[in-house]
C-alpha cells in the first residue's frame, strides 16, 4: 500500500534562509503523526508546506518532492483541491466573525453545497465528531467569538471537518489551551482516527506521547529520527532524541 | 535669558490664542450663515423653482441637480475604488508598479479643481461628445472623488484581521472566494464612511461642474443623464456674482440648504463609523 | 474548469481597477497637452509664459502668462504667511499642550473648516472679509490680493494643522522623554527636539498647502478682484491662473485661440501642482523611512 504521503529531498527556505533540510518521510494512512522538537526546527514550516500555505509567504522557495496519495501536489494537483483534502488547524482558535452554524458551513457552502437540509446535517454531524455539539446544539446561530478558546478551537475543528478532507494538520492546537479542553481535543483526535490521516506538531511531547501513533523529532531543519511512539520515547536510536526528550535541552 | 517657565507660559498662551483665532471665526462662519439663512428655509424655497431672474422663488431644481450629480458620481467611482482599493491589498506584491499607482493616487488627490474641469469639458464634453450633461459631470466629478474612495478602502480593507484570509484560504478558497467572502464584508463599514465623505466633498464643488454640467437656469427638472443640471454650489455663485440685487435672505438660505447638506452626510458618516465600531465582531 | 477561468477574469478587472489611477493621471496630462498645444504651436512659447499683457479679447490677442502667473504666486506666497505661523502655531498645541477633551473639541472644529465648500467662504469673503480689509486700509474696494491671501491662508488651515501634527505625533516617545529626563521644560522640549524632528513634515505640510492655495479656483475668484495685471502690492486686485479659466471658459468661443489658451493655463496648472506632490510625498515617505 501507498503512503498516504510521500516526503523527499525537501529543502524549504524563506528569502535564502533554509528552515528544513532533506527531509525524507511518508505518512501512513490514518495515523497520527507528531512532529516534536525545539522550537526553530521546521516543524511549522514543513506542515505549512503539505498544503501549501507557504505560498503565500514572499521568498518562500521548496525543492524536492511531496505526494499526496502518489500525485505531486505542486505539479500534480490543484491547489485549491489540495486545501480541501489536507485541512488545517491553527495554534490560535480563529473563528470566522460568523455564527457558529455559518463558521462550520463556510466550507461547504465555498465548494458549492446550498441545500440547507444538506448544510445542516453537515454541520451537526462536525461538531458532534468534535465533541462540541451538545455545548452548542441550542445556540447554533450566536457569534462563535462569545465561545470559551476551547470551544472555539474545537469549532475550527469541526470546520475544517466540514470539507470532508484525507488528511488533518495540527500546528499545536492545544498551546492557548486548558487542561480539560486539551483533553477533550486529544478525545477527539483518537475518534477522527477512524476516517482521517491526521499529522500533529506539538511542543509538548507528553501529549505526543499521549495521542500520536508514530513520532518524528526534527532538530534544526532536520529530521533526526522516526519511530513508533513507544519506541522514540523507551529506546531512541539518537543520543539527540534522547537528550531532548530527556529534557536535557529544549 | 528669561526664566524658562514664564517663557512657556508666555509661549503656550500664544499657541492657545493663535489656535482661537482659527477656531472663533468658523464658529462665527457658522453663527453668520444660520442666522442669516434660517429665515429663508420654508417649503417653499426648498420646493420651488426660482423666479423673477432668482430674487425669489426656492432652489428645488439646484437641490435636485446636486442630488442627481452625488448619485452619479458614487455610480462611476464607488466600484471602480473598491476593485482598485482590492488590487491594492489583496492581489498586487510589492514592486514598483504599486508605488507608481500610489503616486499616481496622492496626485489625484492634489489636481485642482479647474483642472478637472477643464478636462471633463475636452475629454467628455468634447471628445466623447456627451455634451454638457449629469453624465459628464457625474464622470468628472466621479475621478475626482476616485483617490477619496482608494484611500479610504484600503484603510478598510487592511483593518480586516489576516487571520480570517489564513482560515479562509486553509478551507480551500480562491482568492476572489476569499474577498468577496470574507475581507470585504467586513470592511463594508469602513469603505460606506469614507464613500460618505468623499461624495459629500464633491456635492460642494464648482468648478468641474462650471463647464461639464451646471446651467445657469434651467426651466425644466432634467429628463435624461445628457440633460443639463442646475446645482447648488453653482447656484451659490450665480446668486452672488452674477445676478445683481438678490435679497440676502435667498442667498443665505441657499448656503444654508448646501452647507447642511454637506453636514448631514459627514454627520451620518461621523455616527455610522461610532457604531460600526460598537459592533465589531472582533 | 469554469471556475479558473473565473478567478482569471476577476484577477483582471482587478488589476485593471488598480490601474486607473495612473490612466487617469496620463488622460488628464494627455488632455491638456493635446489642447493646449493647438495654443502652444501657433504662438511663441517665451513671448507667453513672459509675456506682461493678458488682453485674451483684444485685436490682436495678447496671451501673456506672467500677470496670471504672478498673481497665483503672489496670493498664494501671502497665504503661506498667514497660514504657517497660525497653523504651526495650532498643530504645537493641540498636540502637545492642549488638555484632552479640549483636543478633540478643537480637532473637530478644525475639520469643520475643512468640511466647508469653498464657494460659501467665497461668499463669506466677498461679504464680510472684503469690506472690513476695505475700511481698515481705506481703498475704494476690498477685492484684492491679500483678501485672496487671508481666506485662502484659512482654507489651508487644515491641510497643514492636520500634516503637522500627525508628524509631531510620530516623533519617537523617547525623545521627548529623554529631554523632560534631563530638566528641559516642555516648551524647550518642543523647541529643540520634537519640532527640528517633525521637519520633514512641516515641510511637506507647506508644500501641499501651497499645492490646495495653488489650485483653489471658485474662493478665489470671488475675491481677487480680478485685474490681469502684474501685481506691486499686495493691496492691488489680481488675477490668478485658475480663476482666468473659471471665469473667461464660460464665454469663450470653442476652438478659438482663446480656448485653446485657456488650455494652456490648464496645463501649467497642472505641471505645478502635479511636481509640488510628488516632492512633497516624497519627502514624507523619505521621512517615514
Amino acid at each position: 500500500m501507498v503512503a498516504k504521503i510521500i516526503v523527499e529531498g525537501l529543502t524549504i527556505s524563506y528569502e535564502g534562509q533554509p528552515a528544513v533540510r532533506n527531509l525524507a518521510l511518508a505518512v501512513e494512512e490514518r495515523e497520527i503523526l507528531s512532529i516534536i522538537g525545539p522550537s526553530n526546527s521546521g516543524k511549522t514550516s514543513f506542515l505549512k508546506t503539505l498544503n501549501r500555505m507557504n505560498d503565500f509567504l514572499p521568498g518562500f522557495k521548496m525543492e524536492g518532492r511531496i505526494a499526496l496519495d502518489n500525485r505531486d501536489i505542486y505539479r500534480e494537483l490543484d491547489v485549491l483541491l489540495l486545501r480541501k483534502r489536507i485541512g488545517m488547524v491553527f495554534a490560535l482558535p480563529l473563528p470566522l466573525p460568523l455564527s457558529i452554524f455559518d463558521n462550520v458551513a463556510y466550507g461547504p457552502r465555498l465548494h458549492g453545497t446550498k441545500n440547507a437540509a444538506a448544510l445542516n446535517a453537515i454541520v451537526e454531524r462536525c461538531l458532534k465528531a468534535s465533541y462540541l455539539w451538545e455545548e452548542v446544539k441550542d445556540r447554533l446561530t450566536t457569534p462563535a467569538f462569545c465561545l470559551s478558546g476551547g470551544q472555539q478551537q474545537r469549532l475550527c475543528i469541526s470546520r475544517t471537518l466540514a470539507v470532508e478532507p484525507e488528511v488533518i494538520l495540527y500546528d499545536e492546537p492545544c498551546s492557548g489551551l486548558d487542561p480539560i479542553s486539551t483533553a477533550k481535543v486529544e478525545e477527539a483526535m483518537r475518534e477522527l482516527k477512524e476516517k482521517y490521516t491526521q499529522i500533529l506538531v506539538t511542543n509538548n511531547t507528553k501529549q505526543a506521547a499521549r495521542v500520536a501513533d508514530r513520532t518524528a523529532f526534527f532538530l534544526m531543519g532536520e529530521l533526526v529520527e522516526i519511530g513508533t511512539t513507544s519506541e522514540l520515547f523507551t529506546r531512541p536510536k539518537d543520543q539527540r532524541t534522547d537528550d531532548y526528550i530527556a529534557g536535557r535541552f529544549g | 535669558m528669561g526664566n524658562p517657565k514664564i517663557i512657556q507660559k508666555i509661549v503656550f498662551f500664544l499657541l492657545a490664542a493663535a489656535t482661537v483665532a482659527i477656531i472663533i471665526p468658523v464658529a462665527l462662519i457658522f453663527i453668520i450663515i444660520l442666522v442669516n439663512g434660517l429665515p429663508a428655509l420654508t417649503p417653499e424655497f426648498l420646493f420651488a423653482a426660482p423666479r423673477s431672474g432668482m430674487k425669489a422663488g426656492g432652489i428645488f431644481p439646484a437641490l435636485v441637480g446636486t442630488i442627481y450629480l452625488t448619485l452619479g458620481t458614487m455610480l462611476f467611482s464607488l466600484p471602480l475604488g473598491v476593485l482598485a482599493a482590492v488590487y491594492l491589498t489583496e492581489y498586487a506584491k510589492e514592486s514598483w508598479l504599486t508605488r507608481v499607482i500610489e503616486v499616481a493616487i496622492v496626485n489625484l488627490a492634489g489636481v485642482p479643481s479647474i483642472v478637472y474641469g477643464l478636462f471633463g469639458l475636452g475629454a467628455f464634453v468634447m471628445f466623447l461628445n456627451l455634451g454638457a450633461s449629469i453624465l459628464a459631470g457625474s464622470l468628472t466629478l466621479a475621478i475626482m472623488t476616485l483617490p477619496v474612495i482608494i484611500t479610504a478602502s484600503r484603510e478598510a480593507l487592511t483593518a480586516v484581521p489576516k487571520s480570517f484570509r489564513e482560515v479562509s484560504y486553509s478551507l480551500g478558497a480562491s482568492r476572489w472566494q476569499t474577498v468577496w467572502k470574507v475581507v470585504l464584508p467586513n470592511a463594508v463599514p469602513g469603505i460606506i464612511t469614507g464613500t460618505i465623505l468623499g461624495l459629500s466633498r464633491a456635492a460642494g464643488e464648482t468648478a468641474p461642474i462650471l463647464f461639464t454640467a451646471a446651467a445657469f437656469y434651467l426651466p425644466k427638472l432634467p429628463q435624461s443623464v445628457f440633460d443639463q443640471v442646475m446645482a447648488l454650489p453653482y447656484h451659490i455663485y450665480v446668486l452672488s456674482t452674477q445676478v445683481p440685487n438678490v435679497p440676502v435672505k435667498i442667498q443665505y438660505g441657499t448656503i444654508l440648504v448646501l452647507v447642511m447638506l454637506v453636514f448631514i452626510m459627514n454627520i451620518t458618516a461621523a455616527v455610522l463609523r461610532a457604531r460600526f465600531r460598537k459592533r465589531k465582531l472582533w | 474548469m469554469q471556475k479558473r477561468y473565473f478567478e482569471k477574469l476577476v484577477e483582471a478587472a482587478v488589476f485593471l481597477s488598480g490601474l486607473t489611477a495612473v490612466l487617469f493621471v496620463i488622460l488628464i496630462f494627455v488632455f491638456l497637452f493635446r489642447e493646449s498645444a493647438v495654443f502652444f504651436s501657433r504662438v511663441n512659447i517665451f513671448a507667453v509664459l513672459g509675456g506682461r499683457n493678458w488682453y485674451p479679447l483684444s485685436e490682436p490677442p495678447q496671451f501673456g502668462f506672467l500677470p496670471l502667473l504672478l498673481g497665483s504666486l503672489w496670493v498664494t506666497f501671502g497665504a503661506v504667511v498667514v497660514a504657517l505661523p497660525f497653523g504651526l502655531a495650532a498643530a504645537i498645541y493641540i498636540s502637545e499642550v492642549a488638555p484632552a477633551r479640549l483636543k478633540d473639541i478643537l480637532k473637530t472644529g478644525i475639520e469643520l473648516l475643512a468640511a466647508i465648500p469653498s464657494i460659501v467662504l467665497g461668499f463669506i469673503g466677498i461679504v464680510v472679509l472684503a469690506p472690513w480689509l476695505k475700511n481698515l486700509f481705506n481703498l475704494p474696494c476690498g477685492l484684492m490680493a491679500l483678501t485672496g491671501s487671508i481666506l485662502l491662508g484659512f482654507m489651508a488651515m487644515p491641510t497643514i494643522v492636520s500634516i503637522i501634527e500627525d508628524s509631531i505625533a510620530s516623533v519617537p516617545r523617547s525623545y521627548k522623554e529623554g529631554a523632560l529626563a534631563l530638566g528641559a521644560t516642555h516648551w524647550q522640549t518642543i523647541r529643540r527636539v520634537i519640532l527640528p524632528a517633525a521637519l520633514p513634515g512641516i515641510i511637506a505640510a507647506v508644500m501641499l498647502g501651497i499645492g490646495r492655495v495653488i489650485g483653489e479656483t471658485m474662493a478665489v475668484l470671488m475675491v481677487t478682484g480680478n485685474a490681469a495685471i502684474i501685481p506691486t502690492s499686495i493691496l492691488q486686485p489680481v488675477r490668478t491662473l485658475t480663476a482666468t479659466v473659471a471665469a473667461e471658459m464660460g464665454e469663450v468661443v470653442r476652438g478659438s485661440l482663446h480656448y485653446y489658451a485657456l488650455f494652456g493655463i490648464g496645463l501649467v496648472l497642472f505641471v505645478i501642482t502635479f511636481v509640488i506632490n510628488l516632492v512633497a510625498d516624497l519627502v514624507l515617505h523619505r521621512k517615514r523611512v
